[in-house]
């Protein structure tokens, strides 16, 4: 019999989130390497755009469904997937690395009794086996990694594995089940949102602020360009142990570790925990007075200057340029 | 109330990352050890918790000799005692966990508090493992705690926002940065620490479910160009990063 790999998504506010998309197409891509079917999971009350699964991929899905599951549950969510898991046998289950997925992928892994590797940045079947690249200690290094167990439970990182569409594309097969009295002991009651647009974790594109702004007010240059860019604000952990920032935009080794498209970095100098936790975006611009700071190390484009006259100027021609 | 902290003992952030001949661990030379940065967090708010409903707290951490400065550390920001199961190797997390939840099992902790990840591994999943196999309930990076007799409210912080979550003792709680400020210990408490008991016993450890292949360092990164020192190398950026990089 086949293998099967298990894609668990993740919906918010009734709508899957572009990490499952992500998900979908690993799991579709290590599906025919090797050799294993595909099924996809989803929990929740009313999910909108499921058939999109089917441009990744994946032509079967199960909802999972009940009014009280459009919130997360750990209890629910971990109870209803694992058993789903178990009923198909699933081999794989593979998860986004998000807020939703770092807090259950473990309960599967324990009820499942499977081997559970997370935060995955790269994936090989090359030798007929499964082996995952992941960074530790912040990036500074990367372990390669394989399971020894049965059972499987991997997360990807999100904005890593950018879903691609599949060429054989089709509707998928959705199957509805209704689930009587989920097991809520542990249940979300209520999602506050924060008055900052968009959090560092997902965004393609982050502009960052450091020490070199010298005072709080001065981050208002920050979130103008942010603005433009339609970007999220981050912070170095000088401004956010400072007080000048909170804790959810700070980026590095006890903050938040991103890879983004594009981080401009302006008034920070570079200490390791920073660039460890942003040293693999894509493309990186630092604009820092001191010409010696690290981020210049790291940076693939630099302006040696002073912030307060650079930002406005880049905020100013991006503008212009975006017209 | 009967509480746990978990901590781990992990190299201080600021070191360099060197890989040892091994390919497998890394170079301990001149690597400086700390406890765990968000396992501050959860050590104030079991400490916390214990001012309010009274009772104690026990920190209970796994690794070798080296680990009881992490726990001595604790016991001087005011813990109760300590507990050391001694390991030769590094665990993965499941096995770790598992030899966590016997430990808190036999000692019957209704609440126990972890850090959110340990800033080692990062794999920020040893408190939900722990929890699972003890059968209790989990709340992860939690930000803001409340415990209402055997009810917990908690907030998470997620992606945007913050959820609330609801549910009930016994639990595991992960900290997060932000939950709270850690106090430091006072010249008082670091002396009363080296009186209190820290118990060695053997780590219950089975199996690993996962192997590591190798650890490597990153691809360096090629220093990239500097474009000028003022605005005049604006215009220069923006135009690379548009057809270059074409990420605008």
């Amino acid at each position: 019999m086949a293998k099967k790999i298990l894609a668990v998504l993740e919906q918010r506010e009734g709508k899957l989130k572009r990490s499952a998309f992500e998900v979908v197409s690993i799991a579709s891509k290590i599906a025919s390497e090797l050799q294993a079917e595909t099924h996809a999971v989803v929990v929740g009350n009313i999910v909108e755009n499921l058939n999109d699964i089917g441009k990744y991929g994946i032509s079967k899905i199960t909802h999972l469904k009940n009014s009280e599951l459009d919130k997360y549950s750990t209890t629910a969510y971990s109870d209803l997937i694992s058993d789903f898991a178990k009923e198909t046998d699933a081999e794989y289950l593979l998860l986004s690395n998000t807020s939703l997925g770092k807090d259950l992928a473990p309960h599967l892994a324990a009820r499942l009794n499977a081997g559970i590797i997370m935060d995955i940045v790269e994936l090989n079947t090359s030798s007929g086996e499964l082996t995952a690249t992941r960074p530790v200690f912040a990036g500074k290094a990367l372990q390669e990694i394989k399971f020894k167990s049965e059972k499987k439970v991997l997360t990807i990182r999100p904005n890593v594995f950018k879903p691609h569409e599949s060429e054989n594309a089709a509707l998928p097969e959705v199957e509805v089940r209704e689930v009587s009295s989920p097991n809520l002991k542990s249940k979300v009651t209520e999602y506050k949102k924060s008055e900052g647009k968009l959090d560092v974790a997902e965004a393609d594109i982050i502009v960052s602020g450091g020490r070199g702004l010298k005072e709080p007010q001065n981050f208002k240059l920050i979130e103008d360009l942010a603005e433009v860019l339609g970007a999220a604000v981050g912070a170095s952990r000088a401004v956010v142990d400072a007080g000048w920032r909170p804790h959810r935009e700070q980026v590095g080794q006890t903050g938040k570790t991103v890879s983004p498209s594009l981080y401009i970095a302006c008034g920070i100098s570079g200490a390791i925990q920073h660039l460890a936790g942003m040293s693999s975006s894509k493309y990186i611009v630092a604009i820092n007075k001191d010409k010696d700071a690290p981020i210049f190390n790291v940076a693939d484009y630099g302006i040696a200057g002073d912030v307060f006259e650079i930002i406005p100027a880049l905020t100013e021609e991006i503008r212009k340029a975006k017209l | 109330m009967n509480i746990a902290v978990c901590v781990s003992h992990v190299p201080d952030t600021a070191t360099k990352i060197k890989i040892a001949s091994d390919e497998k661990t890394i170079d301990q030379s001149g690597v400086t050890y700390i406890i765990n940065p968000y396992d501050e967090f959860a050590v104030e708010e079991a400490l916390k918790t214990k001012e309010k409903t009274g009772g104690e707290v026990t920190v209970i951490s796994l690794g070798n000799d080296n680990n009881k400065e992490t726990i001595r550390k604790a016991l001087a920001m005011g813990a109760d005692k300590g507990i050391l199961l001694k390991a030769d190797s590094q665990p993965d997390s499941l096995a770790l966990a598992k030899a966590l939840a016997e430990e808190i099992k036999s000692g019957g902790y209704e609440l126990v508090f972890f850090g959110k990840q340990s800033v080692d591994f990062d794999n920020s999943i040893t408190g939900q493992l722990t929890a699972a196999f003890l059968d209790y309930n989990c709340v992860t990076v939690v930000v803001d705690f409340k415990l209402e007799g055997n009810k917990i409210i908690a907030e998470r912080e997620i992606e945007g926002g913050r959820e609330v979550v609801e549910t009930e003792l016994p639990a595991v709680i992960t900290a997060q940065k932000g939950l709270n400020d850690p106090r430091y210990a006072s010249l008082k408490g670091i002396m009363a620490a080296k009186k209190k008991v820290i118990e060695e016993k053997p780590a219950a450890l089975g199996e690993n479910y996962t192997e590591i292949i190798k650890l490597k360092t990153p691809p360096a990164k090629q220093p990239g160009r500097i474009l000028g020192t003022d605005s005049s190398a604006v215009p220069e950026l923006v135009r690379l990063l548009r057809e270059e990089a074409k990420v605008i």
